[in-house]
């Protein structure tokens, strides 16, 4: 049996679904940036999938390389907040920051 | 599949797309001045201004060429495009020289306040090409070059407790709604087979996708958009972004980005999903959207007592009126908006210059500190009163004529009670606006209250953002008919 389009689809759903949970219950400020990256990663493997199985050319493979350079310097930006933040709160918890008035 | 987008570029592409390079270039420019000329802020910061002047002045040349494709159909020139990269230039002149007399920018010990400048031309460069980008890669690029700058920017007081707290809601508010945008972009991909806007429509004016996949695209992707614009509901960030960034950021923050992502909308909903309306009805869709985003900010702007929230709150609102005149689908409802974000750039920016020349002696945001300024400081109250008209929509000013055409095209499509819903939102507005014409004019100031000079840049800037939205409000033709020429082409209507 081959792989088709359908099967990448799940992946890339169970990989979004499994992002999207880590986002929504994780409270650290470093799994929550994993779990961005879980997301963006699911987008990938559909622009990939859906080049080999629906366009049949290499637009969506170029786009899957974008997002990977996109992801590392979003990473890189993200992660530098992530330090300030334990710089000057002593935490990576998302929910001790909170000095702002709700 | 089109090979187009390999194509190597040509060098002429390079003449419709100037005010962008030289915003890019003006970029690289003061970050290595800032790095030569180390803790001299004005060389950076001189070499950005003059890149954005320079970009005004080419955009402004740049208004009425005719249309024209760069780098194969990843970016478009038009008239609509032409008029976004005016406003943005405008936009980044006038926050350069606001935050070149601001204390919470230039005042404290950061190190280099270059990279500031250096950020807000990138961000600006990166506004113009969102509202030029017509293909999914180059949507989703642009979108995250100007997030990735504003990140860095709303937490540029890397010091300041408030200020890393309102990058660190920001940078992941942001990175989650533009990977959940991602996805729905990948979907779109796949329904349609193109990443090009003209592909995509023409995928989906021959039938491609199920109404359920549409409206799941269509939610994803306002996920994204959403959040840019600061629409209910992904706006958890604003009001903690602009209370926590210094506030010429959040200022920026509440103009550029969001007439961005209008333009963003804009040409995306326009000129793709169009065909797909009889499929997934996203007018309504935002309809919705539009009543929940101007109802939900206005109530709870009511409540509020610091005023960079307030103000957050009423820009969320604004943006709540602008998607009314978005879903109308009619040329007068474009020049509608367009008209009204730029408007809207005046009187928000000239409201949060108040704020901004204020924080400078009085380091406080809090409305009751404003008490008795209208006679601490007469003139820059007298002009704030200007900015809140103008933000209320009451006659003489520019936010009168600005929404009057909003409704007045939300009336012509027979969307009566859309038009109804805000006409009492902009009541409502009133009560919060006029809350602080109140305490300046009719609080007394404390016996100990503190001198309030305001510095002379600031004056110059207060006046040149105040008369405009005086006298738009009065003869407001000529700017009637930058938007109304700037659609003129738009070939999507």
């Amino acid at each position: 049996m081959t792989a088709g389009l359908e099967h990448y689809l799940t992946v890339s759903a169970l990989l979004f679904g499994l992002g999207l949970y880590a986002v929504l219950t994780r409270r650290n400020a470093v799994a929550l940036l994993m779990g961005v990256e879980l997301i963006l990663n699911a987008a990938s493997l559909n622009f990939v999938a859906f080049a080999r199985f629906v366009d049949g050319g290499v637009d969506g493979h170029i786009v899957a390389i974008f997002v990977i350079v996109l992801a590392a310097a979003e990473a890189a930006v993200a992660l530098a907040i992530v330090l300030a933040m334990f710089r000057n709160f002593g935490t990576v918890n998302v929910d001790s920051v909170n000095r702002l008035k709700r | 599949m089109s090979m187009d987008m390999l194509q190597i570029p040509d060098w002429s592409d390079l003449g419709g797309f100037l005010p962008e390079t030289v915003m890019f270039g003006a970029f690289l420019l003061a970050l290595l001045g800032d790095l030569i000329a180390r803790r001299r802020p004005a060389v950076p910061f001189a070499i950005a201004l003059t890149g954005a002047l320079t970009a005004l002045a080419l955009a402004i040349a740049g208004l009425d060429t005719p249309e024209r494709t760069i780098l194969g159909d990843l970016v478009v020139v038009d008239g609509l495009a032409a008029f976004f990269r005016v406003l943005f230039a405008l936009v980044a002149v006038a926050t350069m020289l606001i935050s070149w007399a601001s204390e919470e920018i230039m005042g404290r010990s950061r190190e280099n306040k270059g990279e500031y400048y250096a950020l807000i031309a990138l961000m600006t460069g990166g506004m113009m090409v969102m509202a030029e980008a017509r293909d999914l890669l180059m949507l989703y690029l642009s979108l995250e070059l100007v997030s990735l700058s504003s990140y860095v920017m709303a937490g540029y007081m890397r010091n300041s407790l408030r200020a890393t707290e309102a990058s660190l809601k920001y940078v992941i508010f942001g990175a989650v709604s533009s990977g959940v945008m991602l996805y729905g972009l990948s979907l779109l991909y796949g329904l349609t087979g193109s990443l090009t806007y003209v592909g995509i429509r023409d995928a989906l004016a021959a039938g491609a996708g199920d109404p359920l996949s549409l409206l799941t695209v269509c939610v994803l992707l306002l996920a994204g958009l959403g959040y840019k614009i600061a629409m209910v509901p992904f706006h958890f960030w604003a009001p903690d972004v602009y209370e926590g960034a210094p506030t010429p950021v959040a200022a920026f923050f509440s103009v550029g980005p969001k007439a961005a992502g209008f333009a963003m909308m804009i040409r995306f909903f326009y000129t793709t999903m169009q065909p797909a309306i009889d499929r997934v009805d996203w007018r309504l869709l935002i309809a919705v959207l539009s009543v929940a985003t101007m109802t939900y900010a206005n109530l709870v702007a009511v409540r509020q007592t610091n005023v960079k929230r307030l103000l957050a709150y009423s820009s969320i609102a604004h943006a709540g009126y602008l998607l009314m005149g978005f879903l109308m689908l009619t040329a007068a409802g474009l020049q509608a908006i367009l008209f009204y974000l730029l408007v809207y750039a005046l009187m928000n920016l000239g409201a949060f210059l108040f704020v901004i020349a204020l924080n400078n002696s009085l380091k406080s945001e809090h409305i009751d500190d404003y008490a008795g300024l209208g006679f601490r400081s007469p003139w820059a109250a007298a002009m704030m009163i200007v900015f809140l008209f103008s933000l209320t929509g009451l006659p003489p000013t520019a936010g009168f004529i600005g929404k009057f055409y909003l409704f007045a095209a939300v009336m012509q499509e027979g969307w009566y009670w859309l038009a109804i819903v805000g006409v009492l939102n902009s009541v409502v507005s009133l009560f919060y606006y006029m809350k602080i014409a109140r305490t300046m004019y009719f609080t007394k100031a404390p016996a100990d209250a503190p001198a309030v000079p305001i510095a002379p840049l600031h004056y110059v800037m207060m006046v040149l953002l105040a008369a405009p939205t005086l006298a738009l409000g009065l003869y407001w033709g000529g700017f009637k008919d930058l938007a109304d020429r700037a659609i003129q082409h738009f070939t999507a209507i």
